[in-house]
């Protein structure tokens, strides 16, 4: 029971942090002080006390759209295992309702972006739910990975059995797997080199710009729901990397967390060392993504 | 039995009746649409008695045709389909009353009702007939009433096209199901479906694989299976909408009931069907929603997403007769319950989707995307039943489509896992191409909703657009709270498919009910979270409702980056929304054929652009396959004198070769 009291309150409260830690990486890199660690904290406060603005183009679809985005993020959140510790909800086929629920969130932000008549924002929402249906066979195909490895079909059963001993049975595949899992994580999380999540400029807009017109606790709700999206799926990532347990339920807890800091890290190495590529590139990019973990099922069933 | 046979005869009657008050349209409308809904409430109460029954009650009278006899029966296969059709029957007749009234002053309504209750009587007893020659008849009145319904709007030249192109097509389609029964009279020595059933374990594998390939095309033809399916983006757009819903909605799934009654005559199924209809499914939903993501006619976009789930519903039944050739029950049940709940969920999405269509149609006078827009604030109770159909079809949680879906991926995973060899591997693979599958769903359908509903309206027929009547909203209503509820109480719904399961392909209820409710497939987990989602997606409303209080809203219209002068046909359109997917990802042979004629000269004259949106394989197939036929056909035109008397002499020459024909076998085998 403790435990899932402290699954609840990681997936609640941990995820701003990851941009805090991700922000100061980058400013290290660039030779800055950088905003404070907590800043992600601070801005969620002030826009949920703040006014806002709705266009009057918009339905109930555009004030849903947040909403839906942030719950369903929470919701996978609970289907998910952290560390070696298991998830809240687990069932065979969870795997699926977890690609869904992102599916349903992903639905919702597209349409309250076409809500607004604005054409910035119909194209981020084009180029959103083009990006995300590539990148949906990517991550099926990861997943077909650790099914095949453990035998189960729920997160919990596939994430829990083979680690650490996987590695050694399958490590090629799961190298595979892992790296297309990454190019997933940056894509659906708007992040260098796929998207830029600090602009909203024509060349980078993909997920900034479908939210151009949110405002207060709306765009707080948009910015804390896109924070635990991150959380999430790298907690799933870094299952698979780095899974290490010590023995004691609680040191586990702590070496998940230091392992979704160092994760937050290795992002804010990559977006600083990198340059964004050209927005053709993305769809060869997942393209790339699909094949790689499709080459890790064909390695495993050799 | 004798309430269904009153049923078919209310239905039968109620439009023969219409018929009599051809220039009265609200008594034909009244006593059409009254005598459907009637007769499919009565028709609904055998039909659920039918669904739980182990034995099928039956009716054989004789009938003065060679070779037929009156012989219906109600088995839980039979009922399967019947509920759908009445349920959705109901719903379309109350709503299309009100649709056609629009219609009232320029046509007469009287024919369209009296084929209206005449289709739906015919695809009723398609599904009981036991007889040859009652099934083929059946299916014929079923097909040429379709005919009729969709060539409505006969005036405008598209629909004579599409009208004839369905003919064509579905009569293709009934010339390969009369060679099927042959072979299969031939072998049973009679036209007897009960008698078929008896000699299946006599068949060779080679008479049985030609039935069964010949009951691909006939049905399919019906079905929309891959390549068979060019008519129905032409016919589905082109009929009044509340029979695009019953089309898309029931009639393409008669087709599907085809193919299952062949393979309960054919007994064990051999170990290539379950491949053949996966990759059957494969390519329908492949090609169907790819040629959905870009369509400019709303409801042509829609006749294409049936394809797609046509598709689905083959993919799932394909691995469930795959896991029961290769004995894998598990896989087996997962696959055929996916199927079969998809077949019911379908019919519910699609006729909410078509009925809402229809009543943008109504509201707006146009299905063009391009014109459509901002809909959600005039015609709100439309909107959300579209919303919701839209989520329902792209099969997101916490709707039905999303349960159907589960179990398909549940079947497919299940058999990489315990699948060996090749089959294994392609399984695995083909689960990549389904997400791939609801990728482009999810495309699609975000793209009618925000096209269609959202924004700002794109013309002023849109901006002039007023919310239908509750005639027609209430059937929408219904039809959404039917997907809502179907998608929490998933396993009671799949429960009660286990007879249909059990008579089909011999798994037994139990064994049905058991494995999905063990804890390898949580159906009733999964209908619980469907509620947690709904009843979390409630909480948080709550709570950004509450932030919202406490804080100041103003309106103000949409951040233009600083431009002052902003207009509607700044939006992203229809067409600039499948841009990037199209033309990045797609083969150039799916893509829609654009001519551009580009303004030259330091003067420059005007430029031109069209973009037409053809069916790839219709334009690229059929179309000159037909052509070049039509060429040589044309040299038999002497035959064609229209003058009656050389036609008396062909009936003469007909009659004196029939003659001769019997004068000689009395002959030569007396």
């Amino acid at each position: 029971m403790s435990h899932i009291i402290v699954h609840i309150v990681l997936i609640l409260g941990l995820p701003p942090l990851l941009l805090g830690v991700i922000g100061k990486t980058k400013a290290l890199f660039a030779g800055r002080v950088g905003p404070p660690l907590f800043q992600a904290y601070y801005d969620l406060a002030k826009l949920f006390r703040k006014g806002s603005v709705f266009s009057t183009t918009t339905t109930w679809v555009f004030r849903a759209g947040p909403i839906v985005g942030l719950v369903t993020a929470l919701l996978a959140g609970m289907l998910v295992p952290l560390g070696n510790h298991s998830a809240p909800v687990s069932f065979s086929g969870d795997l699926i309702l977890f690609a869904y629920l992102f599916a349903l969130g992903r639905f919702f932000t597209a349409s309250a972006a076409l809500d607004t008549g604005s054409a910035f924002e119909g194209m981020g929402a084009a180029r959103e739910v083009t990006f995300s249906c590539l990148a949906e066979p990517a991550l099926f195909f990861g997943f077909l990975v650790l099914a095949k490895l453990s035998g189960s079909l729920s997160l919990t059963g596939m994430l829990d059995g083979p680690f650490p001993k996987g590695w050694g049975v399958a490590g090629a595949s799961l190298v595979l797997v892992a790296a297309s899992l990454f190019i997933v994580l940056l894509v659906e999380n708007s992040r260098i080199p796929f998207d830029d999540p600090n602009t909203h400029l024509e060349l980078t807009m993909i997920h900034e710009v479908m939210v151009l017109d949110h405002s207060g606790p709306s765009l707080g709700m948009i910015l804390y729901g896109a924070s635990v999206k991150l959380f999430v799926m790298g907690a799933l990532l870094m299952r698979i990397v780095a899974p290490f347990e010590s023995g004691n339920a609680w040191v586990d807890w702590g070496l998940f967390v230091a392992g979704m800091l160092a994760l937050a890290m290795v992002i804010g190495v990559v977006e600083s060392v990198m340059a964004r590529f050209r927005l053709v590139f993305v769809p060869t990019f997942l393209v790339a993504a699909c094949l790689l973990s499709a080459f890790g099922i064909v390695l495993l069933l050799r | 039995m004798t309430l269904f046979l009153v049923a078919i005869a209310i239905l039968v009657f109620s439009g023969l009746a219409a018929i009599f008050f051809a220039n009265r349209s609200r008594i034909a409308t009244a006593l059409g649409a009254g005598g459907a809904l009637v007769g499919c409430v009565l028709g609904l109460e055998p039909s659920f008695r039918g669904l739980f029954r182990a034995s099928a009650e039956s009716l054989q009278l004789p009938w003065h045709v060679p070779g037929g006899a009156f012989h219906v029966q109600l088995d839980a296969l039979s009922a399967f389909f019947l509920i759908p059709i009445f349920v959705l029957a109901a719903l379309a007749a109350v709503y299309g009353g009100e649709y056609l009234l629009a219609y009232r002053d320029t046509k007469t309504l009287a024919p369209q009702w009296f084929f209206f209750n005449l289709f739906v009587a015919s695809m009723a007893l398609v599904v009981v007939a036991r007889n040859v020659v009652l099934f083929l008849v059946s299916w014929e009145v079923m097909s040429v009433s379709a005919f009729f319904l969709v060539t409505f709007e006969h005036e405008k030249r598209d629909v004579r096209v599409a009208g004839w192109i369905y003919l064509v097509a579905t009569h293709l389609g009934a010339a390969f199901l009369l060679a099927m029964f042959l072979l299969l009279g031939r072998q049973a020595h009679s036209l007897d479906f009960d008698d078929f059933a008896a000699v299946a374990s006599h068949l060779t594998p080679a008479s049985a694989g030609l039935i069964f390939v010949l009951a691909l095309f006939g049905f399919g033809a019906k079905a929309g299976f891959v390549p068979l399916h060019v008519w129905l983006p032409e016919a589905h757009p082109a009929a009044p909408s509340h029979v695009s819903a019953l089309m898309s909605g029931v009639m393409i799934k008669i087709g599907i009931y085809g193919v299952l009654r062949t393979m309960m005559f054919l007994g064990k199924p051999a170990a290539w069907w379950g491949p053949v209809l996966v990759i059957i499914g494969l390519t329908g939903g492949v090609l169907g929603v790819s040629l959905a993501v870009f369509q400019r006619d709303l409801k042509r976009a829609l006749a294409y997403s049936s394809i797609e789930n046509v598709g689905l519903i083959m993919l799932a039944l394909g691995v469930g007769v795959w896991g029961i050739t290769s004995g894998h029950p598990t896989v087996a049940i997962l696959g055929l319950a996916g199927g079969l709940l998809h077949i019911w969920n379908h019919s519910l999405m699609k006729g909410l989707m078509f009925l809402s269509a229809g009543s943008v149609l109504h509201g707006t006078g146009t299905k063009d995307l391009e014109r459509l827009g901002g809909l959600m604030k005039r015609m709100p109770r439309t909107g959300v039943a579209m919303t919701l159909g839209a989520l329902a079809i792209a099969a997101v949680p916490p709707l039905n489509g999303f349960v159907s879906e589960w179990l398909i991926y549940m079947a497919m995973l299940r058999g990489g896992l315990e699948f060996t060899g090749v089959s294994r591997t392609a399984l695995l693979l083909a689960v990549g191409v389904l997400a791939l599958i609801g990728g482009l769903a999810s495309i699609c359908f975000v793209r009618l909703i925000g096209i269609v509903l959202l924004g700002e309206s794109r013309s002023s027929e849109a901006r002039h657009a007023h919310e239908s009547s509750g005639w027609m909203t209430a059937p929408l209503g219904v039809l959404a709270v039917f997907c809502v509820v179907a998608g929490m109480f998933p396993r009671a719904l799949v429960s009660i498919f286990s007879q249909t399961v059990e008579q089909v392909f011999g798994i037994s209820a139990g064994d049905f009910t058991a494995t999905l409710n063990s804890p390898q497939s949580p159906l009733a987990i999964l209908g619980m979270l469907n509620v947690i989602v709904w009843s979390a997606l409630i909480l948080g409303a709550l709570i950004l409702l509450v932030l919202h209080k406490n804080s100041r809203a103003v309106a103000d219209a949409t951040w233009g980056c600083g431009y002052v002068a902003p207009t509607t046909r700044m939006q992203y359109t229809g067409q600039s929304f499948a841009e990037l997917m199209v033309t990045r990802l797609f083969p150039k042979s799916l893509r829609p054929k654009t001519s551009i004629v580009a303004p030259q000269g330091l003067f420059p004259s005007d430029g031109k652009l069209a973009t037409e949106y053809p069916d790839p394989l219709s334009c690229g197939v059929y179309q000159p396959f037909f052509e070049r036929w039509a060429e040589r056909f044309a040299q038999l035109r002497w035959v064609q004198q229209g003058k009656l008397h050389y036609y008396l002499l062909y009936f003469v020459v007909v009659l004196v070769v029939a003659l001769a024909w019997v004068v000689f076998r009395g002959w030569v085998m007396p």
